[in-house]
């Protein structure tokens, strides 16, 4: 606990005009090599990923970013000849012990995906998608949720007269919040954003952006990015990849300013990748 | 002068219409190629509607009273003094058959399909695909073969009738289409893209749940298309109906009695008048009929694809 809110309080930093939070450890990977058949992926990978935060992992196209991030709620299980050593855990929990359930756990961990994929279905039923797969029936409360993730996603408003309506109507940037409201739907505690932004016009990237600190309030968030300024705005840690190992992880602010790892320089200052 | 600046671009022609006699022969053959189906289409129709049609214009049979008596005999007069050609028995029979036997298919059809892609792709690829593939080309007089040897002789212990009927069609017919529809169904399922499965499991549905509400839901239009071809395929089917259905020209009383279709009819029939007599003509007119409904078959077809195509647009 003391160390927790001595790590809340330096990762503050000097932007963060509000009172310091104590940031518990909400994910820690511990040791983590990943293959796929004989191709070794991520190399004994370590790393904390504090509560109410976002973490971004940076990095080359291939370093391993997305597949750790698909690590974290077991997408990659379904990737034939995929095999994990080490550890992963949600609250302390292993989630690649035997008694997981990997549907809850992905209940309690969401995700967003690179392209918008919304369902060939309604506004409504997207949304109400994740709740009816858990078992949520009842009409009203399908109502409050649906509205309370459109809200929490910040496209309420532009939908609210086209519920009704197929999802596939909407633009790209409102199918991506769409996607987010869809994770919300379902009550996460963790929320995965692979490259969610990359596919989108400027205007759009920036309101994913500011829906995404507005989310670390209630979620832990953890997104992948091509794009070293997203990272720089909106993390408040940061990963840097390369080849499959893990070279810097630190405060984001620390990582910009003064990496410690020659690499994570050349990279970041433009001098490769 | 003029002969100077002619001569370059005479060259120029010459070099330009080597390419371009090519290019002209090549549009031609294809376009005749076009117009000799397009016109074989046509005559097609146009032949079908002539002789059918003379069942009405040339005979003075009523369309009303082919489409709904429920007698048949065209050698004898009715009470009316006109030829006894009330079709209805044989188009029950054709309906029949078909809706039974894509009901049949169905379950079977989508179900393996589901398996093959959702559960076991690699098996799906290396060995259940060649093999349906290999049942599509299997002749119809083979499944009629089996349905005579094996279905009939059941139906006969089971029920204690002759064994032949609507439902020993509808089984064999069942096995015809099976394979069409499963190899379409195979060919949606894998078209939906994995991103709306990878979003189904990103909200922790299971495996199942995944396939029910969002996978078949995706792939609805193009499995409607496989059924409905499968559909067509079953109606339009002759030979192997033919051979286990009983070709009795009365109206069905039930699923184990023999009765018969449009296309058994058919088959029978014509071979037996001469042209122009009016059986002949009103077999045409059965012929007309199916050509019409194969019309409205592959108008649904298209239906669907234009209305799933206006879903993906938006």
């Amino acid at each position: 606990m003391v160390e927790a809110s001595l790590q809340g309080f330096m990762g503050s930093g000097s932007r963060d005009v509000e009172e310091p939070v104590a940031h518990s450890i909400k994910m820690a990977v511990k040791d983590l090599d990943l293959y796929y058949g004989d191709f070794h992926a991520l190399h004994g990978i370590n790393m904390d990923i504090p509560e109410n935060q976002i973490t971004a992992f940076i990095g080359p196209s291939g370093c391993g970013k997305s597949t750790l991030l698909r690590t974290l709620n077991r997408m990659n299980d379904m990737v034939n000849g995929c095999r994990i050593e080490g550890s992963v855990t949600l609250d302390g929990e292993e989630i690649y012990g035997k008694e997981m359930d990997v549907n809850l756990l992905r209940k309690r961990i969401g995700m967003v995906f690179q392209k918008a994929n919304p369902f060939p279905m309604s506004v409504y039923d997207n949304v109400a998608f994740g709740p009816r797969t858990h078992g949520t029936k009842d009409k009203a409360s399908l109502d409050q949720i649906v509205e309370t993730a459109l809200r929490k996603a910040a496209i309420f408003d532009e939908v609210k007269d086209r519920l009704k309506d197929s999802a596939l109507a909407l633009s790209g940037g409102q199918q991506q919040r769409l996607c987010i409201a869809r994770a919300l739907a379902v009550e996460p505690d963790v929320l995965l954003m692979d490259e969610a932004t990359s596919a989108l016009d400027p205007l759009s990237t920036s309101r994913i952006e500011e829906l995404a600190v507005e989310l670390k309030k209630d979620y832990t968030v953890v997104m992948v990015t091509h794009n070293m300024q997203q990272a720089a705005r909106v993390s408040d840690k940061c990963a840097y990849f390369l080849l499959g190992d893990l070279v810097e992880f630190d405060d984001t602010e620390k990582l910009f300013s003064n990496p410690s790892d020659k690499r994570t320089e050349d990279y970041i200052t433009g001098r490769f990748g | 002068m003029s002969t100077a600046l002619d001569a370059p671009a005479n060259g120029g022609r010459r070099k330009l219409s080597k390419k371009g006699r090519v290019d002209l022969a090549g549009k031609t053959v294809s376009a005749a190629c076009i117009a000799v189906v397009v016109l074989l289409v046509i005559t097609l129709i146009f032949m079908v509607a002539q002789h059918g049609l003379a069942t009405f214009f040339v005979d003075g049979i009523n369309p009303l009273a082919l489409l709904t008596g429920t007698e048949w005999n065209p050698h004898v007069d009715d009470a009316n003094g006109m030829p006894t050609v009330g079709a209805l028995p044989m188009i029950v029979g054709s309906f029949s058959v078909t809706l039974l036997s894509t009901a049949i298919a169905i379950p079977f059809a989508i179900g393996s399909a589901i398996f093959v892609v959702e559960v076991a792709p690699k098996f799906g690829r290396t060995v259940f695909q060649p093999v349906v593939e290999l049942l599509v080309g299997i002749p119809s007089v083979v499944y009629g073969l089996l349905g005579l040897t094996i279905i009939v002789g059941w139906m006969r212990d089971l029920t204690g009738t002759t064994g032949y009927g609507i439902l020993s069609s509808s089984i064999v017919l069942a096995l015809m289409i099976l394979p069409t529809i499963t190899s379409l169904s195979i060919d949606a399922l894998t078209s939906v893209p994995r991103s709306y499965r990878e979003g189904a499991y990103g909200v922790g549905a299971s495996r199942w749940q995944t396939v029910w509400h969002v996978v078949l839901r995706a792939a609805m239009p193009s499995l409607c298309t496989a059924v409905v071809l499968g559909m067509t395929r079953a109606f339009g089917e002759a030979l192997a109906v033919q051979m286990v259905v009983g070709n009795a020209a009365q109206m069905p009383d039930g699923l184990f009695t023999p009765a018969a279709t449009l296309t058994s009819v058919l088959t029978m029939g014509i071979g037996n008048e001469m042209t122009g007599t009016v059986y002949s003509n009103v077999l045409w007119s059965l012929a007309l009929l199916l050509l019409i409904m194969s019309l409205v078959f592959i108008a649904i077809i298209h239906f669907i694809e234009h209305k799933g195509g206006l879903k993906k647009n938006g």
